[in-house]
């Protein structure tokens, strides 16, 4: 059994028994903290000494070129790729040549008078006016579009980080190069070539991926955290109107201060959403987790038939679309759904009285428990699935020595089975409950949210709250949803600061996780 | 002695079988919860009207009068009420109105919803996406399992980093994006969010590189081969599983994807996909008349998607147990 990473080979851990020794490192842990945070702070010095270094050398690379440089590198300073070119590396040249050129034309027309805007985000809306003499409506064609300014801006900034990373590169380049003609090494286009598939083939491999990511997740994720300190929202939404800096005040919101209305509630029903995200979160994880390998283990079970026919039955489920599945589910248990129906007429038929309908889907606290209920349904055969192949891979005769010594099948499922599948499937687990805190579809399909927060009369609910409709099973995210699509007050500000909340929980779990999974700290030992 | 002996294996036969019946029994229950639903899902598929007491249609409205004359003579049913508007009969209307649209003379129905056009939208993205998509994914795993260059450790991070944040967020973002540069509501923006999403989820490939041993490489630079060599003649070949793991899932992720499509469509009928369109036939106060209709564009939708998962089953099972665990 792969088991001998666990910790070090302390012997005071290892004469403890299984339970305690969770307890032991769990208060390892948190004992360890202020511990890691003094390490944190004494490296600090150090750290800022080697950057600073590092740093440095970057200026004395640059003064290098510059004393040292012949006409060629020196060139380079001006113009991006001199240096490459005239060193026979034309390809790669031109294309800092090009980078150059599309950069001061791109700052000239849309990235200087973006930065410009910046600190005001845009003085002036469109406008449409009716031409004098009742002519066409005409549309002002000169006005600020705050969301283009921070676009814009943010871009040009990016574009101008990069411009210097390429500018610093081809003049360390462009005086390599000059030192290898001194020794008789000259370079050619070939040899690019030949690096592109081999010696720099990370790059060649990496550089479409991390564009996508760059342009679509990195560039999106910074916006969004800088619209956090905007009112973006329907009554500001560009062209027609501009939209402003508000400084802390969405953060503010959240912690109870601000806002119209009893601002004591968002809070509420901020931690009311946090806390059964959380709740639901660790239900669907483990829930699927050992029902599912539950099921695995009975369909292994020997000598039973028919196993393929089993499994392939539950697999169905995976191959339907899921929103095929989730909404199919929901219309059944909905309060006139088939399930209400038979139940109804069963119920009539036996007392002879009306039934009254159950409400599975839209009572506060049971439609919390169909959730997670409904949930396994959609969950057990995945797990099922990882869980059939690994579980044949557990040594059998660890199962038969473990007989001759007389276990009970419980006492063999919970020091055999269960230990071997905590280790191999831990990251699977860890990764299973950070998608379920972002688990849209399951909510969304099945409950849509509901039912919506009650107040006592006389309460002024704030509008964060009345317009975004959110409700009693939302979790973070299908509030986020609702505020920024379905609702037509499109607070896109505080959706922001919802969203940092989200990163900041997911954040703070995972980190406890991944510190203590041993298949991810020890990544070269499997190869 | 020997008596002994039987009797014990007698019994300990008889606590097997006990055993196994018991097991069926419960492995019967689970094929039923799991297979109802989907039953049910054909069964309303032909129904002409859905009621939420009733399962499966009638065959034909002779029968419904023959069944429902009881409940017509004790008053509880009008005669003239057993209709196909108020009775679920059977019928293949639904399925001809989902592809309506394609006839000379499509139904008001087919006209506004053009299921057709959300089916190709939905298998043009998902091929498109399917084939970019893992050739991205594959050679961003590749490149963090097998080589080694100095940004390795502190990009994977990022994307771990990257990942805790709500993508949908930047979504918003990205759809005003596209907005700027006239590309929103169009199927192949989409084709560009999902592709370009293609680096965070390297992990599984990545793991299963990982379990390729590395010696295979050494002994291949050895011979003169270079890293581009390595990948596709060394490890591609060793790699099938997750290949077709990876397609399988980048194929289907579109069918199912209902938050992207729905903000990028925009609410233009032409550029939905199926997902979206058909979670608009089951918005309030329509659901009576379209849920036969989006029980059949269900089953629609399941089928290819089934049939590719079971003929796909085997690599499935070995990518996601070779790369999502290690032990």
């Amino acid at each position: 059994m792969a088991q001998q990473v666990v910790l070090e080979n302390n012997l005071e851990y290892l004469s403890l028994s299984k339970p305690k020794r969770v307890l032991f490192k769990l208060k390892k842990f948190f004992t360890g903290i202020p511990k890691k945070i003094g390490n944190f702070f004494t490296s600090i010095p150090q750290k800022t000494r080697d950057s600073r270094s590092k740093f440095l050398q970057i200026f004395k690379n640059v003064a290098h070129a510059m004393t040292d440089g012949d006409y060629k590198t020196r060139l380079s300073f001006l113009f991006m790729g001199a240096g490459l070119v005239t060193r026979r590396q034309v390809f790669r040249g031109v294309l800092y040549f090009l980078y150059e050129v599309a950069f001061i034309v791109f700052f000239a027309l849309v990235g200087f008078p973006s930065l410009r805007g910046l600190p005001t985000l845009g003085q002036m809306a469109e406008v449409s006016y009716i031409q004098k003499g009742g002519g066409d409506t005409v549309t002002s064609i000169m006005h600020d579009d705050s969301f283009n300014i921070l676009l814009y801006s943010l871009i040009t900034i990016a574009l101008i980080l990069v411009l210097i990373f390429l500018w610093y590169n081809q003049l360390v380049d462009s005086l390599r190069l000059q030192r290898e003609a001194y020794i008789g090494r000259y370079a050619s286009d070939k040899q690019t070539i030949r690096n592109v598939l081999d010696k720099s083939y990370d790059k060649t491999l990496l550089f479409i991926p991390m564009l996508g990511l760059a342009l679509f997740t990195i560039l999106p994720i910074i916006m969004m955290i800088v619209v956090g300190f905007t009112n973006y929202n329907a009554q500001h939404s560009t062209p027609t109107k501009l939209f402003d800096w508000v400084g802390m005040q969405n953060f503010a919101l959240i912690f109870a201060a601000g806002g119209d209305g009893d601002s004591k509630l968002v809070l509420q029903v901020f931690l009311e959403v946090l806390l059964w995200t959380l709740v639901w979160a660790f239900f669907a994880t483990f829930s699927n987790y050992f029902l599912g390998m539950i099921v695995a283990m009975i369909i292994n079970i020997k000598g039973i038939k028919l196993k393929k026919v089993w499994r392939t039955v539950l697999i169905t489920t995976i191959a339907v679309p899921q929103f095929i599945s989730l909404l199919l589910v929901s219309r059944m248990f909905s309060d006139n759904g088939i399930i209400n129906g038979i139940a109804g007429n069963i119920y009539n038929a036996i007392t002879g009285n009306t039934y009254t309908n159950i409400s599975f889907l839209g009572d506060r606290w049971l439609n919390k428990v169909m959730i997670i209920v409904l949930n396994t349904w959609v969950g057990i055969p995945y797990t099922m699935l990882i869980c059939t192949g690994l579980l044949m891979n557990i040594p059998e005769d660890l199962y038969e020595s473990a007989r001759i010594d007389g276990a009970s099948p419980a006492k063999m499922y919970f020091k055999i089975t269960l230990p071997y599948m905590l280790f191999v499937t831990g990251p699977y687990l860890i990764s299973q409950f950070v998608g379920n805190i972002n688990n849209f579809n399951v909510i969304y399909f099945l409950s849509g949210g509901g039912p919506a927060f009650t107040f006592g009369t006389g309460t002024v609910v704030p509008s964060i709250i009345s317009v975004t409709g959110v409700g009693r099973s939302d979790l973070l995210i299908t509030w986020l949803y609702k505020m920024s699509v379905d609702s037509t007050a499109k607070e896109y500000g505080f959706a922001s600061v919802l969203g940092l909340m989200i990163f900041a929980v997911v954040a703070f779990f995972s980190l406890i996780f991944y510190g203590h999974s041993n298949s991810i700290q020890n990544e070269e030992e499997f190869q | 002695m020997n008596n002994e002996k039987k009797q014990n294996y007698r019994s300990h036969k008889r606590a097997i079988l006990t055993r196994n019946i018991f097991v069926y029994i419960l492995l019967v229950l689970i094929s039923i919860i799991w297979l109802v639903p989907f039953i049910y899902l054909v069964a309303q598929s032909f129904c002409s009207v859905y009621v939420g007491t009733y399962f499966f249609p009638y065959l034909n409205l002779d029968i419904a009068k023959d069944m429902l004359a009881g409940e017509v003579a004790a008053g509880r049913i009008l005669a003239e009420d057993i209709r196909p508007e108020t009775f679920p009969i059977f019928t293949l209307e639904n399925y001809a109105d989902l592809f309506g649209g394609l006839t000379n003379n499509p139904s008001a129905f087919a006209n506004t919803y053009p299921f057709y056009r959300w089916y190709f939208n939905t298998f043009i993205i998902a091929l498109i996406t399917c084939i970019l998509q893992t050739v991205l994914v594959l050679g961003t795993s590749y490149a963090f399992s097998r080589l080694r260059f100095s940004m390795r450790k502190g990009l994977m991070k990022l994307i771990l980093i990257l990942g805790m944040f709500p993508g949908f967020l930047s979504l918003v973002i990205i759809y005003y994006t596209l907005k700027l540069i006239g590309l929103q509501g169009n199927i192949f923006s989409l084709i560009l969010i999902y592709i370009a999403g293609s680096a965070m989820q390297y992990y599984i490939a990545k793991g299963f590189f990982d379990t390729i041993p590395r010696s295979l490489d050494e002994a291949a630079m050895i011979d003169g081969a270079n890293k581009n060599t390595i990948f596709f003649r060394i490890i591609m070949p060793l790699a099938k599983p997750i290949v077709v793991y990876t397609l399988l899932l980048s194929f289907n992720a579109p069918w199912g994807d209902f938050m992207m499509g729905r903000f990028i469509s925009g609410g233009e009928m032409q550029q939905m996909t199926v997902a979206v369109g058909l979670q608009t036939w089951l918005t309030k106060g329509q659901i009576e008349t379209n849920f036969p209709r989006f029980c059949a564009g269900g089953v629609i939708v399941s089928i290819p998607i089934m049939a590719l998962f079971f003929v796909l089953q085997k690599y499935y099972v070995e990518g996601i147990t070779g790369g999502a665990v290690k032990g």
